[in-house]
């Protein structure tokens, strides 16, 4: 018999499920799963016991790419001095209807 | 002017924001969010064993499903906390094996035999009802993975105490005998419970801490008083008496007094001397060595049937999007 947590380690999954049409997929949490048919069923089990979700996204952990939260600052400074991407750069008069 | 990552993370917690994941934090504060959430996870998925023995001699087909669904969601919530875990850089199968080694522990609760089917009710009534007591303020928990899934877990919460106690209005409408086993079940579980919000203030030396850290909302006997005024109306609704002589409102506290459970005891079955400590333990080792077997074969079974080649070019190159599962719909 192998040591208990020695054995064969399923690898993580990432979870994200769509509440309902019309909404985005949105990250719920994580799960084990050999591959990703079980992750899905795990997915379903774990996170839409009622009725949570109308679509679910698996993928697995180790496959994302995210920016890191130490460069958070110089990372999205790109945006900050780009005011003029917002509407309210614009002044229009106030007697110009429906804009 | 730049902060230094400590004046940042103190800012975060401050003003009521969350740290995430990759964020810097402090050493003890990281620690104490794997023991307290690994501790939470492990009393989850503990805390299936004294009702789940009941599922197969439920009384009817209703209470079985039941019955069933709740046991089925603690499993749930230890899963909930033991992913909020892992963002924390723990591994999991390392978490059980602390559980089944002993090195980490699970609430004192879960060491109590379930003696009679009035006791599944008044797990659910009590057991569960002094767990959303603490659970509630937990979902503004500074760290944001567990908030979350204190959120889900609290949603589920009110059911599972839902069910306990229209469990127990339907024993106590029944016989004599079934009256006098929610009574008793009562007597025996009402310590217990008092003691899940854990020592007196006074002999909680990490409270101070995890509150300044906003780990913790409430100190415990903020919470176990918080407890007692709630259970005692729904106790007198319920015709049972609570066993404690020293219980009684107290008009200029506007709130109840009451006794004090047995600290001792406490400690001796958190230490690992309770009634059923190691056959709970036993229990989840045969369920992670049997289940080996089929872990593995999971795993060769995907080795052999790979879905994508790793680093092959996409089939959809335009569409960046998960390929749909089979069975998972295209919503
Ligand atoms: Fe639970
Ligand atoms: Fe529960």
């Amino acid at each position: 018999m192998s040591t208990p947590g020695q054995d064969a380690n399923w690898p993580l999954y990432e979870v994200f499920v769509r509440g309902k049409r019309g909404l985005n997929h949105v990250h719920v949490g994580s799960l084990h799963a050999a591959d990703p048919d079980m992750a899905l069923h795990h997915a379903r089990d774990l996170y839409t016991r009622r009725n949570e979700g109308v679509g679910i996204w698996v993928v697995r952990a180790d496959e994302i790419t995210a920016s890191s939260p130490d460069e958070r600052d110089p990372f999205f400074a790109p945006s900050g001095d780009k005011v003029y991407r917002h509407p309210t750069f614009y002044a229009i008069p106030d007697d110009v209807p429906h804009i | 002017m730049t902060a230094t990552v400590e004046e940042q993370f103190d800012q975060v917690v401050a003003h009521d924001r969350r740290i995430e994941p990759r964020d810097w934090m402090p050493e003890g504060y990281r620690k104490t969010m794997v023991r307290q959430i690994s501790q939470h996870a492990h009393s989850e998925i503990i805390g299936m064993q004294p009702e789940g023995v009941w599922i197969s001699s439920a009384p009817s087909l209703r209470r079985k499903a039941i019955l069933l669904a709740k046991v089925q969601d603690e499993a749930g919530h230890g899963l909930y906390l033991y992913s909020a875990a892992e963002t924390l850089g723990v591994d999991r199968s390392d978490l059980t094996n602390r559980l089944i080694t002993g090195t980490q522990k699970y609430s004192s609760i879960f060491n109590y035999p379930t003696l009679t089917f009035a006791d599944v009710g008044v797990i659910g009534w009590l057991v569960d009802g002094a767990a959303i007591c603490n659970q509630v303020p937990l979902c503004r928990s500074s760290y944001g993975p567990y908030a979350r899934a204190m959120v889900r877990i609290c949603k589920e919460e009110s059911f599972h105490q839902r069910q306990g106690y229209e469990l127990l209005l339907t024993m106590m409408r029944g016989s004599q005998s079934q009256r006098e086993m929610v009574q008793d079940a009562t007597a025996r579980w009402w310590w217990p419970s008092l003691m899940m919000f854990g020592p007196p203030d006074a002999d909680s030396p990490n409270t101070a801490q995890s509150m300044r850290w906003r780990i913790k909302r409430h100190t415990n006997d903020e919470l176990r008083q918080r407890f007692v005024d709630m259970t005692v109306p729904q106790a007198d609704a319920l015709g049972v008496t609570l066993p404690d002589p020293a219980l009684r409102w107290n008009e200029s506290r506007g709130a109840h007094d009451f006794g004090q459970p047995d600290w001792e005891e406490f400690k001796r079955v958190v230490g690992g001397d309770g009634p059923c400590n190691a056959d709970r333990i036993a229990h989840r080792r045969a369920a992670q060595e049997n289940g080996a077997w089929v872990r593995e074969a999971a795993m060769a079974h995907a080795a052999k049937h790979p879905r994508f080649a790793p680093f092959s070019a996409p089939d959809q190159p335009d569409s960046g999007r998960p390929k749909v599962q089979s069975g998972g719909g295209s919503a």
